[in-house]
């Protein structure tokens, strides 16, 4: 399973390295999107500092359906997905490695987007190891329910739009906690109030990292 | 598109037996006098809450109907188990969690309602950005994108395989809404009767209608959901007999022109070589 995720995962990013689509057109898009929340909200910096936590995690959001769907495409071209089936992968090992190159594509968004809020919006990030740390869970969360939900969709002729109709309900309580915990250490002195936030990031994530493991064998085998 | 042309080729729909339509019926009957029981007891018998006041009544409606979409989404969730699971994995199964989600979708919108009525005597808004409030606003949609996705044209065994795996992903939502109140410290109240030492806090005649409200609204769940199920099995079966009627159809009508060209005298026929339309 590891190896066959290891696999999955090289042959994504290389794609991502040759074809440059995520890093030419998704990121530039995210960054369109954080101007575009600072054009709606006017160009007073308060409003701006106070709504940064949300504004960006919504931006990490739709850039995460734009990456989801990317990743997809490339199974869906040329019959793409057979070929992964005729090579006897593992489906969980599969499901793994989308997720995981994902997530690589996902948390250099998320670093991308963290200058772009600190550069536009004007705030300041205070507790790095906890802003970090709720990255990389609310990352693993995405991409994981990310797969899933690429893979039901995948194929469909309705994809573009049935997928960010079925993603982003699910996804809603990572921008929930994801915000809340960043929103603590912009406010907390000295000791950060996030954790509980944190533990719900990873109970998503480990819950929809199982749940993926589980159901993509179904999913993978037709549709 | 289908017209009462169609309809009237189609065979009628399976004979249910005398047991099974009268059993029906029963069940129908059931629970829409339970229903009116709870309404008569709810608005007249009972008495007003010392601290809610005459707001209690819909204590009497809100809690069943809750009940309900999670009892729905429930039956889907196990339905698309059941799909899951090759041995007992038959379009059966598909059928019924679709026509449990639909029911489970209506009566959630209908919690949303009920809530909001509540909410805005009581708290003072419509709508506020609770737990309780936002994870149930979470599950309608979620199984409103279920219903959208069995909507997808396609294979139907890959249609029901995705179809059961989101039913059971938008399912993960219910433990959490239902939990809600008790993790977070929300706006909402606890539950009344089905909090952790099963203690209710409720009694006497209101308690009674509580649970009468509860009996009939199941009743009514289980009414609705054979009855969708039904509309439901028709429904595919149309489909699959319209085509062949329509296939049929086209090939009458080819015979019949081919019949009438032979008949026809041989000066209006078209030179060989041209294309005929």
């Amino acid at each position: 399973m590891w190896r066959d995720a290891l696999l999955v995962a090289e042959k994504d990013l290389r794609i991502e390295m040759r074809s440059r689509v995520t890093i030419n057109q998704v990121a530039p898009l995210s960054v369109l999107i954080l101007v575009l929340f600072a054009f709606a909200l006017g160009p007073d910096r308060k409003p701006l500092v106070a709504a940064s936590a949300g504004l960006y995690w919504v931006a990490v959001l739709f850039a995460a359906v734009l990456a989801v769907q990317r990743s997809f495409a490339l199974e869906s071209a040329e019959s793409a997905r057979d070929g992964l089936r005729l090579w006897g992968l593992d489906p969980a090992g599969v499901f793994l490695g989308k997720a995981a190159a994902l997530s690589v594509q996902l948390l250099v968004l998320e670093a991308l987007l963290g200058a772009g809020v600190v550069l536009l919006y004007g705030a300041r990030l205070t507790g790095i190891l906890l802003a970090i740390a709720t990255c990389l869970l609310a990352t693993a969360g995405l991409a994981a329910a990310g797969v899933i939900y690429g893979a039901i969709s995948s194929g469909l002729r309705v994809r573009e739009t049935i997928l960010p109709f079925l993603m982003l309900p699910v996804v809603a309580p990572v921008l929930l906690a994801a915000t809340e915990s960043w929103r603590s250490t912009a406010t907390a002195h000295g000791t950060p109030t996030g954790e509980p936030w944190l533990n719900l990031l990873a109970v998503f994530a480990a819950v929809y990292l199982s749940a993926g493991v589980l159901a993509f064998g179904p999913l993978f085998e037709e549709s | 598109m289908i017209t009462s042309k169609h309809l009237d080729r189609l065979s009628p729909p399976k004979q249910r037996s005398k047991v099974e339509r009268y059993g029906v019926a029963l069940l129908g009957a059931l629970s829409l006098l339970g229903i009116a029981a709870t309404v008569w007891l709810g608005l007249w018998v009972t008495p007003p809450d010392v601290n809610m006041g005459q707001l209690v009544r819909l204590v009497y409606v809100h809690p069943p109907v809750a009940w309900v979409a999670y009892l729905a989404f429930g039956v889907a969730a196990a339905a698309s188990i059941a799909y899951l699971w090759k041995r007992t994995r038959s379009p059966f199964w598909d059928r019924v969690a679709g026509a449990s989600a639909e029911i489970g979708v209506v009566f959630c919108a209908l919690t949303l309602i009920s809530g909001s009525i509540w909410g805005r005597p009581t708290w003072g808004v419509w709508w506020t950005w609770d737990a309780r409030l936002t994870s149930t606003a979470l599950l309608f949609v979620l199984f409103l994108g279920y219903l959208a996705l069995r909507k997808v044209p396609g294979n139907p065994e890959a249609r029901y395989k995705r179809s059961a795996i989101a039913a059971l992903i938008a399912f993960l939502d219910v433990p959490v809404d239902h939990f809600s109140v008790l993790w977070w410290h929300t706006l909402h109240q606890p539950p009344t009767v089905l909090d952790a030492g099963l203690t209710p806090h409720i009694h006497g005649i209101m308690a009674w209608t509580l649970l009468l409200g509860f009996c009939s609204f199941t009743l009514g769940f289980a009414w609705l959901l054979v009855q969708r199920y039904r509309v439901e099995s028709m429904r595919q079966q149309l489909d699959e007999e319209s085509l062949t009627a329509s296939l049929a159809e086209r090939r009458a009508e080819a015979d019949a022109t081919a019949d009438a060209e032979a008949d026809a005298p041989t000066s209006t026929r078209p030179p060989v070589g041209t294309i005929a339309r």
